[in-house]
């Protein structure tokens, strides 16, 4: 009897139920100690150089090159050359194969990417593996498609590629937003220099291997690194065109560079976007949208849901089952598995994300971070979500490109569409109904270039994404991906 | 004393398989005994083609984009073999590429075919490409390799299964491909090949009640009598390219579906 | 004094006690959340407790027409004793039989801590009248049943005739006494996560002690998007009224991993609190098999065989 009782006697609960710290080995990718500049199939000593680190732990993983405006130009001429001499000229279908090797290569070597990009940038594991990279694999597999078909997208139109493209991208989604700028601009004849984040130059350098084993002919792809400088310098060049995704006021300032230029231009900016909860939304499952829309990627993303319009008679159920939720994300080393919620790229980005929390602080929002032990090297910032906003709030009104939600409250339909447009943005915008002809409604209505209808941040290489207003202009993705990259008669 | 090679039997590709032709007779094409299909193996692989159209279609188009591309790494591999049983190695590498070409348009069809139509009133109305299902195919007897695949690759990569008659004076490059098909990753039963006598195999599928749509581009006087029978379950008929490409060869083998719904609060 | 009329369908007003609002289910999203949630890794140390736990909140169960005493008496031994060579392992919550076999089980589990559960009304189909189903289930209760497992009508439910179900739920309650009452809603045939959010609520305002998938009678059963809908339902509840049903995954989990994953969801969505015999059971037969084979690895550091494990 009492050994019987014995056994029944409760085992100690563990205090929380930890998961195992589930790390993706490191082992799987050689970061070399420093990289030259990438530039007709060669490797460049650079003249500069500085080093990048991980945000996680503030280690530095190498020394890459600060590209000089000499430099770049080698780049832009290596570029023009293989444009000239071969690339423009090759059949489309020979182009094609090229395109579909590098994405059958970017498949095969994608666990050792999705370390490196973590590793990098911040973002945890999870997601480089299970988003960035497919994505990135895929975005090169479809546009492999198009490059000898470009005839059916444009029937009648006879597309000729515009030349040579430079190319600057964000360090939020580094691999990603390389596949989305080369891989339509080689689809559709065009030569490329892009220049990667100087925050996140990793993937794109380790991405130049990928193109030696696809032998893509030199000077198709150059990569040059460096800071918003060596950008300057690549916009002001020889090039025929120019695409750019980051911040509203950097594309401005290159807007007014090129004009008059007769350059052509794309842009892919901020945004401010609203997600709209109404009050037949299926809660729980809308929940985990808000929670994708803004913590996904430390809400490092353009089209983050950062602000949040709730139906007032659904109000308190969301934010319980919100602030409920928050307690169980896990912020931690990108590199485990179990990880949520990531590093926060910058010292530079904490710095604003931290001044923009405190101004809503001030300005007497309602502040709710859940309990969260941070590692003490590294940039972190704790999911955080602001009730009782006004429209008026800097929180409510600028890019804070971090782990922060915004709630603001409306009645009806028109107010909740009065208030998500009400913003020089629009870029993406999300709505949360389980009635069919309100999701098209509120589509029609909602002045933004993605919406997203009981979902968040999906993404696929068929599907155009950009924005309306300072959003920018030009789509990336789908059939009209290809058609900032052409010149038509 | 020079090694005796181990000859290969060439027999039928149904459901994922190679089994021999129930009627367990052959024919000799090219030198080799090749099964002889009868109207039972046309059943069967009808069955299989039918099984197998589910979950062909249900796939994504990226992923049968990439089960395309994947029979092309595959025909790559066995060029030599293939360059044997056609007119040489030009026409392979024009068959291999016919196929990555093909690949390519499976996550591009709705965006060409398809279209969101702006009807006069406050509805949301959209049209989408879908497969019919299986299609019967009667490949053409020359070129041999490059004739089945521009007529197999669009049948299969807008979503459908297919049951194909092979070149009856040139069968072995046919069945040079089913082998490559079972390593490519394509769900058994997607592409079904039955060598044997046109003139018997054709007729009993474009009669079977069960095959959505019949490509004659193989058949020659008999096509009058083909679609005579194909009338009795109102099949698609298709009179394709023997050698060419389009997207147009793949929408002879779908349906457009058009959706309605209101717009409003 | 004049009665107010009905309110008509549409207002979502709950039934007595208070409830949580209907609503839907979106099924892209909730496979996706049991999708990550299905991909957690727990602790080493997390996982020998949590293996433990499992077995203590096993029913082991045999439910079929070729029962006899004597597997049934085989089955007990197991259930008190499930690891002979390792008494550290402890007994499993309960043994699950039909009717027929229930004065065997009480018989064997005689003065141990393992309880006797039967299923009852009509089980599985539930397709026979009320009052046969209640006759069966005060059968089982007087000679000795610890706990009731009943299924739903499911033809009514489907056929919309919500409160047929309810009725039959709470006349069954009535006829269970002491016993404690699961409510098995045979989540395989109601179609849509939609249905099984509004089972689920229907059951526990009946007044269900317990709600369960299924009857491990069909081939789909114990899914995670199925049990996550399942347990946001039972959290709702309890946020509503402070009640705590409990709930019990059957059919289809067949080893440890997603014993451990069904846990790993449960800890997520409700907490510390449920994870005890009182509030969660794992319907099953050859889990439990698995389990104890992965507890001895853990303990041993040693993939084990099938072999070592008595099959009773």
């Amino acid at each position: 009897m009492t050994e019987l009782e014995r056994k029944q006697d409760r085992a100690p609960i563990p205090s929380g139920w930890d998961y195992a710290s589930a790390p993706e080995s490191r082992e799987i990718v050689k970061v070399r100690e420093r990289y030259g500049l990438f530039v007709g199939g060669e490797w460049l000593e650079p003249k500069e150089t500085y080093t990048t680190i991980d945000p996680a732990s503030e280690e530095p993983l190498a020394e890459v090159g600060q590209a000089t405006e000499k430099e770049v130009k080698l780049a832009v001429s290596a570029a023009r050359e293989a444009f000239e001499n071969g690339w423009s000229a090759l059949p489309g279908s020979e182009r094609a194969k090229y395109l579909f090797r590098i994405a059958r290569i970017l498949q095969e070597r994608s666990r050792e990417f999705a370390v490196l990009e973590s590793l990098n940038g911040g973002k945890p594991i999870r997601e480089s593996r299970d988003v960035d990279l497919p994505l990135s694999a895929a975005h090169f597999f479809y546009y492999a498609g198009w490059a000898d078909k470009l005839e059916y997208a444009f029937p009648n139109r006879k597309p000729k590629p515009l030349g040579v493209a430079g190319q600057i991208i964000p360090w939020n989604f580094p691999l990603l937003m390389l596949a989305w700028k080369i891989a339509p601009a080689l689809a559709a004849g065009n030569t490329v220099v892009l220049k990667p984040d100087e925050t996140t130059p990793l993937s794109a350098l380790l991405f130049c291997d990928v193109l030696r084993q696809a032998e893509l002919p030199p000077g198709v792809v150059n990569i040059v690194t460096g800071d918003g400088r060596a950008g300057a310098a690549l916009v002001k060049d020889e090039v025929d065109k120019v695409a750019f995704t980051g911040s509203t006021e950097v594309g401005k300032a290159i807007q007014r560079e090129l004009a008059g230029t007769g350059k052509k231009l794309t842009l892919e900016l901020g945004g401010k976007a609203a997600n709209v909860i109404f009050d037949d939304a299926a809660l729980d499952q809308a929940v985990e949208g808000i929670i994708n829309g803004i913590y996904f990627n430390q809400g490092h993303v353009c089209c983050a849901g950062s602000r949040l319009l709730v139906q007032e008679s659904v109000y308190e159920d969301v934010i319980s089952k919100l602030k409920r939720r928050l307690q169980t994300l896990r912020v931690g080393d990108p590199l485990d598995k179990n990880t949520d919620v990531g590093a926060i790229n910058s010292r530079q980005q904490l710095d604003k994300i931290q001044e923009l929390v405190a101004s809503g602080e001030e300005e007497g929002a309602e502040i709710y971070q859940p309990p969260c032990r941070l590692p003490e090297k590294g940039y972190w910032f704790v999911p955080t979500v602001f009730t009782n906003v006004a429209q008026s709030y800097r929180i409510a009104q600028e890019e804070i490109f971090g782990p922060v939600l915004s709630v603001l409250t409306f009645r009806t339909p028109d107010e909740a569409i009065e208030k998500a447009n009400n913003t020089p943005y629009g870029l993406s915008a999300g709505v949360w109904t389980e009635k069919g002809s309100r999701i098209l409604s509120m589509a029609q209505r909602l002045r933004a270039g993605v919406i997203w209808a009981n979902t968040y941040n999906r993404f696929d290489p068929t599907s155009p994404f950009g924005g309306y207003k300072e959003s920018g202009f030009g789509r990336e993705g789908g059939l009209h991906g290809l058609e900032p990259y052409l010149k038509f008669e | 004393m020079s090694r005796l090679p181990v000859r290969k039997t060439y027999k039928l590709f149904i459901g994922g398989e190679f089994p021999r032709s129930e009627s367990g007779r052959t024919y000799e094409a090219e030198g080799q005994n090749v099964a002889r299909a009868s109207r039972k193996d046309v059943r069967d692989a009808v069955r299989a083609a039918r099984g197998a159209f589910g979950k062909w279609s249900g796939m994504t188009a990226y992923n049968r984009g990439q089960v395309l591309y994947r029979i092309a790494e595959m025909m790559e591999a066995r060029r030599s073999e293939f360059a044997d049983f056609c007119s040489g190695p030009k026409e392979v590498e024009r068959s291999i590429d016919r196929v990555v070409w093909y690949a390519g348009w499976a996550d591009k069809l709705a965006q060409v075919l398809g279209s969101s139509n702006p009807v006069a009133g406050p509805y949301f109305n959209f049209t989408v490409p879908e497969p019919t299902g299986v299609v019967g195919i009667i490949a053409p007897p020359e070129p041999a390799l490059a004739g089945l695949v521009s007529r197999v690759a669009p049948a299969i990569v807008g979503g459908n299964a297919a049951v194909v008659v092979a070149s009856e004076s040139h069968p072995l490059a046919a069945v040079e491909l089913a082998e490559v098909l079972a390593t490519a990753d394509v769900p058994g039963g997607v592409v079904n090949i039955l060598t044997g006598r046109r003139e018997e195999l054709a007729p009993v599928l474009a009669g079977h009640m069960d095959v959505n749509a019949l490509d004659v581009s193989g058949a020659d006087g008999e096509v009058p009598e083909l679609e005579k029978l194909a009338a009795e379950n109102v099949k698609r008929v298709v009179h394709g390219a023997p050698d060419d490409q389009s997207p147009w060869e793949i929408a002879g083998f779908l349906e457009l579906k058009t959706v309605w719904h209101p717009i409003g609060v | 004094m004049a009665q107010a009329p009905a309110l008509p369908t549409g207002f979502e007003l709950p039934l007595e006690p208070r409830l949580p609002r209907i609503g839907s289910i979106d099924q892209v999203a909730i496979e996706e959340r049991a999708g990550t949630l299905a991909k957690r890794s727990i602790k080493r140390e997390s996982k020998v407790f949590a293996l433990e736990l499992a077995v203590r909140m096993t029913d082991l169960t045999t439910l079929e027409g070729s029962d006899t005493p004597g597997k049934v008496a085989s089955l007990a031994s197991k259930a008190i004793r499930p690891d002979p060579s390792d008494p550290g392992v402890p007994s499993v919550a309960a043994l699950c039989v039909y009717p027929n076999l229930v004065p065997n089980a009480v018989e064997r589990l005689r003065g141990s801590d393992v309880k006797v559960a039967s299923v009852a009304t009509a089980f599985p189909s539930g397709q026979s009248p009320l009052e046969v189903k209640l006759e069966e289930v005060r059968w089982v209760v007087e000679h000795g049943a610890d706990e009731v497992d009943m299924v739903i009508d499911r033809g009514a439910f489907l056929a919309g005739r919500y409160a047929k179900v309810y009725d039959e739920i709470v006349q069954v309650k009535q006829a269970s006494g002491d016993a404690h009452l699961k409510v098995i809603l045979e989540t395989g045939e109601l179609g849509t996560y939609d249905n099984v959010r509004r089972a689920s609520l229907l059951a526990m305002a009946a007044g269900a002690d317990f709600i369960k998938t299924s009857t491990g009678k069909l081939s789909s059963a114990a899914t995670l998007p199925v049990a996550l809908v399942m347990l946001e339902a039972i959290r709702d509840v309890y946020e509503e009224t402070g009640r705590r049903v409990g709930f019990k995954p059957a059919g289809g989990i067949r080893n440890a991993k997603q014993a451990v994953q069904h846990l790993v969801l449960t800890h997520e969505t409700l907490g510390v609190d449920w994870l005890t015999p009182d509030l969660y059971r794992f319907g099953a037969s050859t889990l439990l098999n698995d389990i104890l084979m992965q507890l001895r690895k853990e303990k041993t550091g040693r993939y084990q065989s099938p072999d070592y494990f008595t099959i009773d």
